[in-house]
Formats: C-alpha cells, structure tokens, sequence
C-alpha cells in the first residue's frame, strides 16, 4: 500500500471517528436529568475527620440551605460528640417483643430514611417458638395478626460491632466506630461500593439505589451529620443508635416506640444504667456470637 | 538519544495502524462502536438515576458487575500461563504468541477497571480512592490492595507490551535490564492479583460462600482456563485473519493446558458441593439453594446447572483427540469452557453468596436490560482495545522480522502489506 492510501484510509477514519464523537454526545445525552446536583464544594469536600470546625460549620449550613430548597423544612444540622465515659449499648427482650414493627416505623420517621423506596434500619424476624434458626424465619409477614401463636419475634438492626467486619473494609475509611461504640458513616465520603454491605454478618447496612423520597411533612428537622441528616443518592446509611438523640440524653426512637418495653438502652460503663442491670442480671446473648465481631446488642429472655 | 527522538513517530505510527485497515476489520470496529454507545447509554441513564436501574438491592448488593470483573480479572492474569512456561522451562516455540499475553492482559484489566467503576454508587468520588489525596484505608481493606495490584498489573503489562513493541519498531534488541524484571514482576504479581481477588471475598465471614479456604485455588485454577480459552479463539482468528504467524505448537500447548485446568475448576467444584451439602449444617444453605432453589426460589438453578453442563462438555472435547485436529471443535470447546466459567463466576460464585443474606432471607433476581447493556457495552470496549493492539503490534513485528528472523513469522512481508491483509 502506498503512503498516499493509507492516508486516504486515515481520513476516512477520522471522519468515522468525528461521526463517533457525535454519536458519544447522543448517547450521554441522559445525563442532563441527573437527579442529584454535585457543586464543586461537594465534590472537593473532605474526610469529616480532615474538617476544621469552621469547614464543618460551612458544611453544616449547606445541608440546611438544601433541605430548606427541596423540602422547605428549617432544619438545624448538629454534630453532638460522643462523650466521655459512655459506651452505649442495648438489650432487647424476646419474650415481650410483640413483633409490631413500632420500632421500625419509628427510626424510619426519627432517622429521616427514603419511604419511596421504603427503607428501614430495623428487620424484625418472625420465628417459630422452639428455634433460633434464622434461616427459618420470616421477614414479611403481616403485622395485623401479631403476635402469632406459636411464634416469636427478633428484631435485628447495627449492633454496633467492636470488631466491626464493616469498618475493616470500607476501602476510603468512610465509616468508623466512634468512641461511644457507634459505627458511623460519612455520607459525603462514601463512594458507594457496598463491600460494607457485603460484610456486614447482621444485614444491618442499606444502599440508596434510589434518590430517597421523603414527603415534606415528614422531614424530621432535628439533625445530626454522621446520623439522620438526609443521604444522597449512591452511599451507605445505618442506624446510629440515633446518635443525635442518645448523646444529648435521650433514647433512641425504636426505644421509645416500643409499647410493651422489650428494648432497653443505655451506658454500659455505668453500673446504675438500665441497660447494665440486665447485663448484670439476666442470662443475655448476643446474635451470631461466631461472627466473632463484639456486638453491643444483646438479647435476653425473661426466666 | 535516538530511541526518544523516535518515539513521537512511532507513536504517530501507531495511530496510523490503528485507524487504517480493511472491510473486514472496519465492520467489526463499527459493530464494536455501536454496542460501545448503547452501553454509554445506558450507563449515563444509570448514572442520572441510579444503581436502581440494576437486578441490584439490599439483599444482592453485589450482582454481574462485580461478577464480571471478578471474572475479567482471571482473564488478565491468565495470560501468564504463557510467560512462565516460555521464561523458565524455555519454552521457546512460543514466542511469537507472548506479545498476545501483554495486549490480553491490559484489554481485561481496563475492562475490569471499567466495571468497577460502573458498580460504584459515587463514581464522582474515585479520588477518594487515590493515595494521599484521598483516605486509602491500606493495608486494612483488601479492597484497596485490589486497587494496587490492579493499577499496577495494568502498568506493568502497559510497559511490557509498549517497550517490546518501541524496540521492535527500531529493529533493536530489548535490553534485558529493563524488560527481564518487569515479565518476572508480572508473572509474580498476577498470582498475586489473583490471590488478592480471592482474598476479598474468602475473608468475610459474614458470608458462607466466599469464607472458603479454596476460593483462592478456585480463582487461579479458573484463571487459568478462562485465560488459556481465550487465547486460543483470538490466537486462531488472527491467525486467519492475518498473516501473522501462529504456530500450531503454540495452540496445542494452550490446549493441553486447558485439559488440565477445566477438570481442576471441575474438581474444585466438586469438593465445594460435597463439603457443603454433605455435613447438612445451616452453612450449606446457599449451595443448597444454588442447585436445587430454597423454598420456591429457583432463580439460580437453571444457569448453575448450565455452567456446570457446558465446563463437563468442554472437559471432554478438549480431552478427545478430535479438538486437535479441527480448529472448529477446538474454538466451540474454549467458547464453552469461557462462557461456562462466566456464568459459575457470575452465579455460582457472586450471586450465590447473597443467599440467603445473612438474615436468612431468599430472594429472586434476574439481570435488567440496562446491566446488559452496561455489560455489553464494557466486553465491547475491551474487544476494541485488544483489536487495536493488535492491530498496532501485528505490523511492527512482522516488519521487524525481516531483520529478526527470530520470531518465527512465517511471512517475511513488509508491514504495509499486512494492513492490507487485515
């Protein structure tokens, strides 16, 4: 082939090339009705442990400003520190637990997650009495006709591991344990891989696939930024132990929802708190003690 | 100082071979283009709306993206099972095919680099990821070694290829000082890409299907069939699409290769099912539910059992005398063997895992068409890669070899002629 002709075909295959770049623009042409609007200042936005406090506050506003554009809500976004000589920890118990899913509603509302699609932090297990075998259990049953003969239920949320399989993972360190014990995520650095998810033995971690709808009425505008402020699309949540709460003193929201007093809550460096008298006192365990991971989430049976 | 002054036209060079060339390959590129676009297409939908668009949920969160690049990771690293033999057993008929490892190996891993990224529900996030200006969470995650043996296999074979290749192009020896520790370094660091990859998944105990000690056995063992395999059907189409020569010690060393991984994927199988099954504990649930569906989800069954089907029928012609005489058989062998491998890497191995979720709960899925198109979109865009390197090495090796004799092409024709050919 002479010089001259292979410059032909080379012209030829620029066109090609020129029509490609042509079609390539059609075919991102989707993009225009991206759902989430990323601004520079997420995008370059840092580690929340890399934040001074006058970023964080800069950061803090900005979420505001967003919830108050697409809900119309007056939020205010907190970040309570965990606290000095408190380890938080709960104790649920099985033989009153009524499997009404209070609970479940209630974080839902607390934590401010996506109703379309319904995402919930707590699964409440529907057992048969004589087992303990979750593979026999079932997550959907209806919560009109509880509780059932015959059966009992076992709520499972974070149980906010020592050993946490999650935290090990995650490949950017965007979730950690904090030293009250609760396993928290930065919503505004997780990338969004699920191997958290993946590794998680307590299925206590959920994905936004979706960008979470949540009606204005519902917007709870007490916040925190490592618990219920609302989540992008493309990142992990978990439930905190409703951290915004539970740091300024009260109980987490599933704990006072929950009419037949199964859930107890407290500090378990603190021989007076509730939650240590049971530990103290009641025959206690933990869910799938093999995993190995150290929860602080111990169920009990009244004997 | 010559070998830089050269190397902006040897660049150019490149250019020209890989824009120029005939129907035949100007059709197999326009093809490869359109399924490229319908896969932009529906990854820039997936982009704007999100991961929803998948068979994805809380219960699978890991589905045939992280699938298909588990299993282009084996593609990558199987190249080597040419190097090795070639380095140190000097097996020395297989020269001419060892620039094929190179451009197999930078084609799978930037098709798994690709969908990694796709799998991501922040792709806009990926400098997090990067060391120093992000929070790399090494050597804790096994994630993040991924990423580094990832990265580094794709520079790795990137220099490999393009310094063998700028060599060639000036008629030069490849100094063995900085070609010789490189092809060591990648023979070693794809045994460890695999080992890395099978690491990620064996050290979650959350899941029962991945906490295996023979998950990384598995990974090589597949690697080695599903590199080989390829090889074989892109080797024999170059062979008869151009004239590049590729001698039939090269295709029937592959071959005998492949007798032995596919009966060891199929062994290895065979001692999953058994220990799984046989002991009757709750850990077996998902092998049980694998083969036989749980509780009216059935889901998996079929393509597992397809897997299983078609690696047993590419055991056995590649066991028979008749995959060696005709090519045909030989190709449809190593296409099942490929496909068949996929789908137990897909199935079998990711999706299982997620059932029942740790929870005990048992889920159906199927793939959307968008992750098709996604997948179809990312095995195009390889395919177009290995082409145009392809396209850019088969010319300037054959051109050198009217100097060099020593790579045993089997036409002395000069390089313009072979874009003619192709």
């Amino acid at each position: 082939m002479s010089e001259s002709l292979e410059r032909r075909d080379f012209l030829k295959a620029g066109a090609a090339v020129a029509a490609g770049g042509a079609a390539l623009a059609a075919a991102l042409s989707p993009l225009k009705d991206f759902d989430e609007n990323i601004t520079l200042d997420e995008f370059l936005q840092k580690h929340y442990k890399e934040l001074s406090e006058k970023e964080k506050q800069e950061v803090f506003t900005r979420i505001q400003n967003k919830v108050k554009k697409e809900y119309g809500v007056d939020a205010e976004v907190k970040d309570p520190k965990a606290i000095d000589g408190v380890e938080f920890g709960y104790a649920l118990n099985l033989s009153r637990c009524i499997g009404c899913r209070r609970c479940v509603n209630a974080c839902s509302e607390e934590n401010n997650c996506g109703k379309d699609p319904d995402l919930q932090y707590i699964r409440v297990l529907k057992l048969p009495k004589e087992s303990m075998d979750i593979e026999k259990s079932d997550h959907h049953y209806e919560a009109g006709e509880v509780p059932e003969k015959g059966f009992a239920y076992m709520p499972v949320q974070c149980h906010q591991c020592e050993d946490a399989p999650c935290v090990k993972v995650c490949p950017v360190q965007a979730t950690w344990k904090e030293s009250d014990g609760v396993t928290v995520v930065d919503y505004d650095w997780c990338i969004g891989c699920r191997y958290c998810e993946a590794a998680c033995p307590y299925w206590a971690r959920r994905f936004n696939f979706k960008k979470p709808e949540i009606p204005a009425e519902e917007i709870n505008p007490n916040m925190g930024y490592l618990s219920n402020r609302p989540r992008p699309r493309g990142v992990v949540e978990k439930c905190t132990f409703c951290l915004h709460r539970t740091r300024e003193g009260n109980n987490p929201a599933c704990q006072e929802a929950c009419p037949v007093g199964a859930r107890i809550f407290g500090n378990l460096l603190d021989s007076e708190s509730a939650v240590r008298k049971v530990i103290d006192t009641k025959r206690v365990f933990v869910l799938k003690e093999d995993a190995g991971t150290n929860p602080r989430f111990y169920y009990f049976l009244d004997s | 100082m010559e070998s830089i002054r050269k190397y902006p036209a040897f660049i150019l060079r490149c250019v020209r071979l890989s824009l120029a060339g005939g129907p035949l390959f100007y059709t197999w590129m326009t093809v490869l283009t359109c399924i490229i676009l319908l896969g932009v297409n529906a990854w820039a939908r997936q982009l704007a709306s999100g991961l929803h668009l998948t068979s994805m949920n809380d219960q699978v969160s890991w589905g045939f993206y992280i699938g298909n690049f588990t299993f282009f990771v084996g593609v990558a690293a199987g190249g080597v099972i040419l190097t090795i033999p070639f380095h140190l057993y000097k097996k020395l008929e297989l020269r001419q095919a060892l620039v094929f490892c190179d451009m197999q190996a930078i084609a799978s891993i930037v098709t798994c680099l690709l969908f990694i990224t796709v799998d991501l529900g922040r792709p806009d996030r990926f400098w997090h990821l990067i060391p120093g200006i992000g929070k790399f969470n090494f050597p804790i995650s096994m994630l993040s070694w991924d990423v580094i043996t990832l990265n580094g296999f794709l520079l790795i074979n990137l220099h490999v290829w393009g310094y063998h290749l700028y060599m060639k192009y000036l008629k030069r020896e490849v100094s063995p000082l900085v070609h010789k520790p490189f092809v060591a370094v990648a023979m070693l660091w794809a045994l460890s890409a695999l080992t890395v990859e099978a690491f990620l998944f064996a050290g979650l105990g959350a899941r029962h299907g991945w906490n295996s000690a023979v998950v990384g056995p598995r990974m090589i063992a597949s690697a080695f069939a599903t590199g080989p395999a390829f090889m074989i059907i892109a080797l024999l189409v170059i062979r008869s699409t151009t004239r590049y020569g590729i001698d039939d010690k090269v295709i029937h060393w592959l071959r005998r290769v492949l007798q032995v991984t596919s009966l060891i994927c199929l062994y290895l199988l065979v001692n999953e099912v058994f220990v799984e099954l046989y002991a009757g504990t709750g850990h077996g649930a998902s092998m049980k539910h694998l083969l036989f569906g749980l509780h009216d989800h059935v889901s998996l069954v079929v393509p597992f059992w397809m897997a299983m089907i078609m690696m047993t029928i590419a055991s056995i012609l590649l066991l028979l005398p008749w995959s060696k005489n005709h090519s045909g058989v030989l190709i449809f062998a190593c296409g099942l063997l490929f496909v068949g491998l996929w789908l137990d890497k897909n199935v079998g191995f990711i999706l299982s895992a997620f059932i029942p979720t740790p929870l005990g709960e048992v889920v159906d899925l199927a793939p959307t068409w968008s992750e098709w198109m996604v997948c179809c979109g990312i095995w195009a865009f390889g395919l177009m890669i290995y082409t145009l390197l392809a396209k850019v090495s088969i010319p300037i090796l054959m051109d050198s070899t009217s100097h060099y004799d020593e790579d045993g092409v089997l036409s002395k024709s000069s390089a313009e002629k072979e874009v003619q050919g192709a």
